[in-house]
């Protein structure tokens, strides 16, 4: 059992770093997307002094959630992938496009008209891939997942086109422009750059705050006890207030024009709200509408949740220390 | 288009794309270390400039490489559920180490593209080596797991059951050592033919001579000696496939009867209806005898198996033929070249030798290609051999075929944007990277 708990541990510390590393990755393509041309270049050039080195590595973190889905869990794997099977497909389309295209506008030896290309390309599938794993995200839990529909709609769109989904899609995306920005800004020295970004860090912030709102309002008028799992515990409710407090201090933070603890307040209030959400419903990963799909359902091969905690407990003491590594000596010796 | 064939398709047009760009991974990290480890211990400035010349080639393929795979990893349950739901757990262990070796490769490169002027020389030089020591380990762990699909081992099964799982035993299974030899060699090969045929080319137009020498000199040598060995790989491959997956040696071969002192064929036309091999060259024995070590061992022909079990004999054997063909050529050309620099040194100025590897430039990845066709169609109707049938493990959604065409334009898409990439980036050779070309520019920063 105490296998199992490492395997689900990890499952969630990949989802929530890719959130913040991988989400900061797609959020500086949606910072870009909202805002105008002159400022879009300027965007585009501090941020990539900052993501750079570090791009491969932030969306390693999806391939591990897969990974241990696939081989601890994989019914749960397999259901999603039959029938969130469209949205999975968007999304991977915008990873191809966004991955390829920061690539190569980075290393295209000629800089000309391509360039305009790959940057269009590359901004709007910033926003459409975490917009879709907003959605499919929102699948997981809103019970529209049919395992015995015959119809192709109703297995195959309705499971995942809601206005719940629609909403989670957009908090997500905000939420990704709102990581982008405040990771940055801590970062820069320069003045007027600083004032710029910390208009967007605001903008950011107030509009996870009003899509969070559009998300309980779809929550509610589909009947989803979104409130009742957040609120239902003494865990959601401290993840709640946390939270809060985060996004205060954040805007208390910009009010000052004192940034350096910002990116860490965003952060925080991310993991927060990922908490409050997830904590609801464990050990539950995927509502259907005919039951739900637990992590604890003990289908699992309890040899090869053995063999994967080990996997992953060795692959962290290789891997973390490079990530940190990686992180802290561009930031350092800039 | 049939869901199924829309599904298989799909799936094959997306690994043999990627394992076009996990390849490159996998080797090219190698001869920019040595390009690099040159630099450090000449201060020669043309291996400083070549090594960085390839690994902005190494980051565009990289980057493609990973997406491409992230996507493989949700196309095996978008198309094939049923497969992975009783598969996942028991091969996927080589899946979850592979991710750390992946990512081991991602943060090195990470370090080796940003870290020049930043990291200890050395420290930097390793990172670069370290992409293609993680490089080279995921491809032997992702083989494993394709091993495990044509020789399943480390379950019992029961009543269509999958019973007492147990991962290791699943991922060193026997098929595992022989294949990923092989695919080694090959990815050495390919990649060694690809990046000399281009500096070959370059040579050939007489552009930076010194610079493209030297490149063309460590990829021409590492993929001859790599053509030398595949042989003896290939034979360990060749006795593997005869004991444990009869069925797909005979469709290789286009072997249809049971016989002994069988024939080895190369070429030919397969005639399916007369059960016979048109305008082929025969060599007597030499089937039984590569495949069980005797001329006089009999070898089960196609005919024997039963019909709802045997692999579509006419592609096998066409992508047989032309990996073993291609292969052959190669080695001529990696003799041709390994005696020019041990005996023959006037030779290397010929320009005949160029343009033989100006010419063998795809074949490598041509050969490559045809023997994952060769593995994967010669497994069919299985997914799992002799465990579950591919048509018992497709997606049950309707409509694939429209996602194979999508799949086949961005991919369409994707090579011709990657080759006009490298295009721009050799073009860009006397600016960017050839420091003793007067139209090179000096630049303050390292980026």
């Amino acid at each position: 059992m105490f296998d199992l708990y490492v395997v689900i541990f990890f499952l969630w510390t990949a989802i929530a770093l890719y959130l913040l590393l991988g989400g900061a990755d797609f959020g500086v393509g949606i910072a870009e997307l909202f805002s105008n041309k002159k400022n879009q270049e300027r965007i585009h050039k501090i941020m990539y002094r900052e993501m750079g080195p570090v791009w491969e590595a932030n969306h390693m973190w999806l391939i591990i959630v897969i990974v241990i889905l696939f081989v601890g869990f994989p019914q749960i794997y397999s259901t999603l992938s039959t029938y969130l099977h469209i949205p999975l497909l968007i999304m991977l389309l915008g990873i191809i496009a966004r991955g390829t295209a920061f690539t190569f506008r980075h290393y295209d030896a000629v800089i000309d008209n391509w360039h305009k290309v790959y940057n269009k390309i590359f901004i709007y599938s910033s926003f459409i891939t975490p917009f879709f794993l907003g959605i499919i995200a929102a699948a997981t839990v809103s019970g529209t997942i049919n395992t015995e529909a015959t119809e192709f709609s109703t297995a195959y769109i309705w499971s995942w086109l809601t206005p719940f989904g629609i909403a989670l899609g957009v908090f997500t995306s905000c939420i990704c422009g709102y990581l982008a920005c405040s990771y940055t800004i801590s970062q820069i020295e320069n003045e007027e750059e600083k004032k710029y970004i910390g208009k967007k860090v605001k903008i950011f912030l107030i509009s996870v705050i009003l899509s969070g709102g559009l998300v309980f309002a779809c929550a509610g008028y589909q009947n989803l006890p979104l409130i009742r799992w957040i609120y239902g515990g003494v865990v959601g409710w401290a993840a709640v207030l946390f939270a809060t407090l985060s996004a205060i201090g954040a805007f208390y933070c910009i009010y000052k024009n004192k940034y350096s603890a910002i990116r860490i307040l965003a952060g925080f209030q991310v993991i927060m709200i990922l908490l409050a959400v997830t904590y609801g419903h464990y050990p539950d990963l995927v509502l259907l509408k005919q039951g739900s799909l637990s992590l604890l359902s003990g289908e699992n091969e309890p040899k090869t949740i053995k063999m994967l905690a080990w996997a992953l407990i060795l692959g962290s003491i290789f891997i973390l220390p490079g990530v940190f590594h990686l992180i802290y000596s561009f930031q350092k010796k800039r | 288009m049939d869901d199924f064939i829309a599904a298989r398709s799909q799936m094959a047009l997306s690994l043999g794309f990627h394992i076009i760009f996990s390849c490159v991974g996998m080797v090219m990290p190698f001869f920019m270390a040595i390009a690099h480890c040159k630099y450090l211990k000449t201060g020669d400035k043309i291996y400083k400039g070549l090594t960085k010349a390839w690994s902005k080639g190494i980051a565009i393929l990289f980057a493609t490489g990973a997406v491409s795979g992230t996507m493989l990893s949700f196309e095996l349950g978008q198309l094939w559920p049923k497969f992975m739901e009783h598969a996942g757990s028991i091969f996927g262990m080589p899946f979850s180490l592979e991710g750390t070796a992946f990512f081991v490769e991602a943060i090195a490169l990470g370090f080796f593209l940003y870290g020049w002027g930043k990291l200890n020389p050395w420290f930097h030089w390793f990172t670069g080596l370290l992409v293609g020591i993680s490089g080279l380990a995921s491809g032997i762990l992702v083989l494993a797991a394709n091993a495990w699909m044509n020789s399943p081992a480390g379950f019992d099964f029961v009543n269509g059951e999958y019973l007492n799982v147990n991962p290791v035993k699943a991922m060193f299974n026997d098929a595992w050592f022989s294949q990923a030899l092989h695919m080694i060699i090959a990815a050495f090969i390919a990649t060694g033919f690809a990046v000399a045929g281009v500096h070959a080319f370059m040579i050939l137009k007489g552009k930076n001579l010194v610079f493209h020498t030297k490149a063309f000199k460590i990829a021409a040598i590492s993929a001859s000696i790599a053509a030398l060995i595949q042989p003896l790989s290939g034979d360990i491959s060749a006795k593997d496939v005869s004991k444990r997956q009869p069925e797909k040696l005979a469709a290789m071969e286009a072997h249809f009867h049971t016989e002994k002192n069988a024939d080895f064929i190369l070429g030919g036309i397969v005639n399916e209806n007369e059960h016979k091999v048109d305008y082929a060259i025969k060599i007597p024995g030499l089937l039984s005898f590569l495949s069980h070590g005797d001329f006089n061992a009999p070898v089960k022909g196609i005919l024997d198996f039963p019909e709802q079990d045997r692999p579509p004999v006419a592609i096998v054997h066409y992508a047989f033929q032309i990996m073993i063909m291609l292969g052959v050529a190669l080695m001529i050309i990696s003799i041709l070249y390994l005696l020019a620099i041990v005996k023959k040194k006037s030779w290397l100025s010929k320009k005949w030798l160029i343009k033989l590897f100006v010419m063998a430039a795809p074949l490598g990845y041509i050969a490559l290609e045809a023997g994952w066709v060769v593995t994967e169609v010669g497994r069919q109707p299985w997914i799992i051999y002799k465990i579950m049938r591919t048509s018992e493990a497709v997606t049950p959604m309707p409509g694939i075929a429209y996602t194979f065409y999508l799949f086949t334009l961005i991919f369409m898409s994707l090579s011709l944007i990657v080759i006009f990439l490298l295009y721009r980036q050799i073009k860009m050779v006397p600016y960017l990277y050839d420091e003793t070309d007067p139209k090179f520019i000096h630049k303050p920063t390292n980026k």
